[in-house]
């Protein structure tokens, strides 16, 4: 099972952090570019699926699946947004997501007192991150 | 400092440090600002950036998701306050439209060992509590006006912070980005020139159409 790659946005669609593991092919565009059509593919599908919802959701967009890989997408209440793309046959992405934002946003950026809110730049976040994305049983 | 706090995590802090080091934060900022008024609005903004901070420690321990009414939000601030200060406050006085409500505490840790001298018996000493809520409820999409009606520094019988709701505030809508609501009202999302070919597309149809 493999994980390709991150993204982090805040609730204004900032980029606040991305990374790539075993990602081979490259879109052709600027990280800036891209992470820009993510954040606006995503806000578009949500207000969709949100509209279309035959009762009120609760949660809303979860991921999305081609043959290739899925794209799962995780939204803090305030605002933070955790995409990943993994392979197809990778299994709760949603708790691994949630682990993620408490054992390794919340404790090495949030209690950052550093951290401004603009994009990650700590070292310590990003080793951390980094072990835990390839610790895990979908790396 | 991320490394410090999770090893104080299954420590818990002396409470009575807590209140002393509150209590030496405020008479310095007393000393430093010489004007009461200031140094309510400093501690409020304290009591805010903290609570932006502190509301993602919330959510990712607890794993709620987003309240439906102000009585799941005034649950979670009640579960807050048990969490972060080992109290709890009673949640009373709900107005009729259910739009505020009150937080009664019987002991505030924060004023164990205070007396105000009254030259400054105007002084907001648990400021940054209010300040904590409004910005922890701001990061939720949540704006509130929160202040003390009553406070038992003060001679009154209990304290009381009473929290008001203002309004939802709007998802924030993407920069650089065009959203536009078409005639079928979903909406779409189209970047500038994507949009600017359409019209230049438009354009030629009606010129097409012109001419037949």
């Amino acid at each position: 099972m493999t994980i390709y790659n991150l993204y982090i946005f805040d609730k204004y669609g900032t980029l606040l952090y991305y990374g790539e593991w075993n990602r081979i092919k490259q879109s052709g565009i600027t990280k800036e570019e891209e992470a820009k059509l993510m954040y606006g593919m995503l806000f578009s599908i949500k207000s969709f699926v949100n509209k279309i919802s035959p009762n009120d959701p609760k949660e809303g967009f979860l991921y999305y699946k081609t043959n290739k890989y899925a794209l799962h997408y995780y939204e803090t209440p305030s605002g933070i947004k955790f995409v990943i793309n993994t392979d197809t046959v990778s299994t709760s992405v949603k708790e691994f997501l949630q682990q993620y934002y408490s054992k390794i946003w919340v404790e090495y950026v949030v209690k950052n007192p550093l951290w401004n809110g603009t994009a990650v730049t700590s070292d310590l976040f990003k080793q951390k991150s980094d072990e835990f994305i390839k610790q895990s049983i979908m790396f | 400092m991320a490394r410090q706090s999770s090893r104080l995590e299954s420590k818990k802090v002396n409470s009575e440090l807590l209140t002393l080091t509150y209590g030496a934060l405020v008479s310095q900022m007393l000393r430093d600002f010489e004007n009461l008024e200031e140094v309510n609005k400093q501690l409020e903004r304290i009591g805010y950036n903290m609570g932006v901070r502190l509301i993602e420690d919330f959510l990712s321990r607890t794993n709620s998701g987003r309240c439906l009414d102000m009585r799941e939000t005034a649950d979670k601030i009640q579960q807050a306050f048990k969490m972060y200060l080992n109290v709890q406050p009673t949640i009373s006085n709900w107005a009729a439209a259910t739009d505020e409500f009150s937080l009664i505490f019987d002991v505030n840790p924060l004023t164990e060992f205070v007396e105000l001298p009254a030259d400054v018996s105007n002084l907001r000493y648990s400021g940054i509590l209010c300040g904590c809520i409004r910005g922890a409820l701001e990061m939720v999409q949540l704006e509130v006006q929160c202040q003390f009606v009553q406070d038992q520094l003060k001679g009154d019988a209990s304290t009381e912070i009473r929290v008001k709701f203002i309004r939802r505030l709007q998802d924030a809508t993407p920069a650089g980005v065009l959203i536009i609501t078409s005639f079928v009202d979903v909406h779409l999302l189209i970047s500038r020139s994507v949009l600017l070919c359409l019209t230049l597309l438009a354009n030629t149809y009606a010129a097409i159409i012109a001419q037949i």
